[in-house]
């Protein structure tokens, strides 16, 4: 089943397209319906912006191979010049949020990007616990750098920062549609660079990183490439975020933040696709689900979490793909073993 | 011109004179050996051709241009390509990727292209899968080409990694002990592996080896190496028969 449809490339592109958009509408007629209510609708958004974030770390920490903890620092940025601009531009009337928004996400991304290069360059000389304390230390300094006296025209300091959202009471459905696209495409973005001829260097470097360079791949530059597209997308994912909360609050960006995106592509299985898409749906739902348990609901999602690593120290999927035709045609054929396409 | 040339070649490694004086000499198409005790620098004089380390004197020429100060992968690119003494394969990827990275460097599209999967990202790939499995038919592989590379047989996988550096179209190929850890009969099916590659690609080749039977069989020229520095170089039967080779080899 799985050979079939590898084999029928058009045919599995199709599938997963049309699965796509289904799963798309379906939501959205919830979301817009008020079938789900307004908390839950919530939920979905920040489902879609974290399996933004954590497809966007299994490019550096899964495919790269290089433990980053400053991934919130990214998205504060991202997040922050997302804001300024649509704060300067829908204030003012010129454009309205639904056009601003892109273009704000674009700036978000750009500007992350340009600290991941800066941050990138010196960092990257530097492997696992190295790298991971220092991305760690630029986390915290974006962090507290927020926080400044000098910075509180971007920033407004500790106060938090408001920005404009979309009316929940006319359109309830329009921050799903822009973060569920977003996802979309960097799930479909991430997975085709993966199999090019760029994204397997990258794959070389976690593998033999002396090897891959006497075959002839610029470490240097693939490492870069890979930490600065992380970058980019955190900082899109950031300004989702700001957009969709309605505030930018520096202290919801700290480390535990970025532990908590790398839980889940570890979770997921580092260096698979989709394991980091179920692990990041799961693990946001599952505290909201777990708040009737009160008092022991960190508890609880804390077992959870011992109980994966022990059992499957991988990652659920490890290093395995699974694709939504895959599932769908398991389910509807019950028969087989699991639709895998292996990572390449 | 020579191939590859170095000239009063050495490298100093914190007080230590790892390599002193190394003239290499090595012409297209030409196997040749570089033999020698254990710590007598035979890898150091790899790790310096493919600019791992910095010489701290001496030139060396690859095709008519100084290599000194280059970067390992841009000296690939220019057509040396290495194989390790403990192997380096791409553990987890497969057969056939290990091989495709080698030749990524002979693709041509863009990042952009990739992600969006535009017709120039179909037709690479598809160029470059059918020239790796052609490289894999060559040398009997073909169905390995999806297995993961961690496992394969060990003789498999060094063979591996001997094509996978044939993959990026190398001048020169340089072998660090290829015959280590096999059987004879490996050795002698390697033996043939060697000249195979030589006539089909018109490489030359550098190799480090232990087992005297095969750089003797395969070898038109030899390299000997003591304490970092050359002590002979000559045809297979000069050097047999050569009296410091004997002393380094048996002490004395």
């Amino acid at each position: 089943m799985a050979s079939r449809l590898k084999k029928k490339t058009g045919v599995f592109y199709l599938a997963n397209a049309l699965l796509t958009i289904v799963l798309f509408a379906v939501l959205l007629v919830l979301i817009s319906g008020r079938t789900l209510n307004n908390y839950w609708s919530g939920v979905v958004v920040l489902v879609c912006i974290n399996v933004i974030l954590a497809v966007s770390l299994n490019l550096v920490t899964g495919i790269l191979g290089q433990l980053v903890l400053g991934h919130a620092g990214f998205m504060l940025v991202g997040a922050y010049a997302a804001a300024n601009f649509t704060r300067a531009v829908v204030e003012n009337g010129s454009l309205s949020l639904y056009v601003a928004l892109p273009i704000a996400m674009v700036i978000g991304g750009l500007v992350a990007a340009a600290f991941g290069i800066v941050i990138g360059i010196p960092a990257l000389r530097l492997r696992g616990d190295y790298l991971a304390i220092l991305t760690l230390g630029f986390g915290e300094i974006i962090r507290v750098m927020a926080n400044a006296e000098s910075l509180r025209p971007i920033t407004n300091g500790a106060m938090g920062l408001s920005v404009e959202t979309f009316s929940n009471r006319t359109d309830p459905g329009a921050m799903f549609a822009f973060a569920f696209v977003v996802m979309a495409a960097v799930i479909f973005i991430s997975y085709t660079f993966g199999r090019s001829r760029h994204g397997r260097s990258v794959l070389s470097i976690r593998e033999d990183e002396i090897a891959a360079e006497s075959m002839g791949v610029n470490t240097v530059y693939y490492k870069l490439f890979a930490f600065v597209l992380a970058a980019f997308i955190a900082g899109v994912a950031g300004a989702l975020y700001a957009h969709h909360i309605g505030m930018i609050d520096p202290s919801k960006f700290d480390f535990n933040r970025s532990v908590e995106i790398l839980i889940m592509v570890v979770l997921g299985g580092m260096g698979s696709i989709s394991g980091s898409v179920i692990s990041a749906t799961v693990l946001t739902i599952l505290p909201e689900v777990l708040r009737g348990f009160a008092d022991y609901r960190m508890l609880l999602y804390s077992v959870i979490l011992i109980c994966v690593m022990l059992f499957r120290p991988s990652g659920l999927l490890g290093r395995y793909e699974i694709s939504l035709p895959g599932l769908a045609d398991k389910l509807l054929h019950r028969k087989g073993k699991a639709a895998k396409t292996e990572e390449g | 011109m020579a191939l590859l040339e170095t000239k009063d070649l050495g490298v100093i490694f914190g007080g230590l004179k790892a390599l002193d004086d190394v003239y290499l000499k090595v012409e297209e198409k030409e196997i040749v050996g570089l033999i020698g005790p254990n710590g007598a620098g035979k890898t150091t004089v790899f790790n310096l051709l493919t600019g791992v380390y910095a010489p701290t004197k001496g030139a060396i020429r690859f095709n008519g241009q100084s290599i000194i100060g280059k970067k390992p992968y841009q000296i690939n690119r220019l057509g040396i390509a290495r194989t390790f003494q403990n192997i380096r394969l791409f553990k987890h990827l497969s057969v056939l990727d290990n091989i495709k990275v080698a030749m990524n460097q002979h693709m041509k599209y863009t990042v952009v292209e990739a992600m969006l999967r535009l017709p120039r990202y179909w037709k690479e790939e598809a160029r470059v899968a059918e020239k790796a499995r052609e490289l894999l038919r060559i040398f009997d592989m073909e169905d390995t080409a999806e297995q993961m590379a961690a496992n394969l047989p060990y003789g498999q996988q060094r063979k591996l990694e001997i094509l996978r550096a044939l993959a990026s179209h190398p001048k020169l190929l340089l072998l660090d002990e290829p015959a280590a850890g096999m059987n004879p009969t490996e050795t002698r099916e390697l033996m043939e592996t060697i000249r195979r590659i030589r006539e089909m690609f018109g490489v030359a080749i550098l190799l480090i080896e232990h087992d005297m039977n095969l750089v003797m069989g395969v070898c038109e020229r030899i390299y000997v190496l003591d304490y970092g520095t050359l002590i002979a170089d000559g045809t297979p039967e000069e050097i047999r028969s050569n009296e410091k080779v004997i002393k380094a080899y048996l002490g004395g």
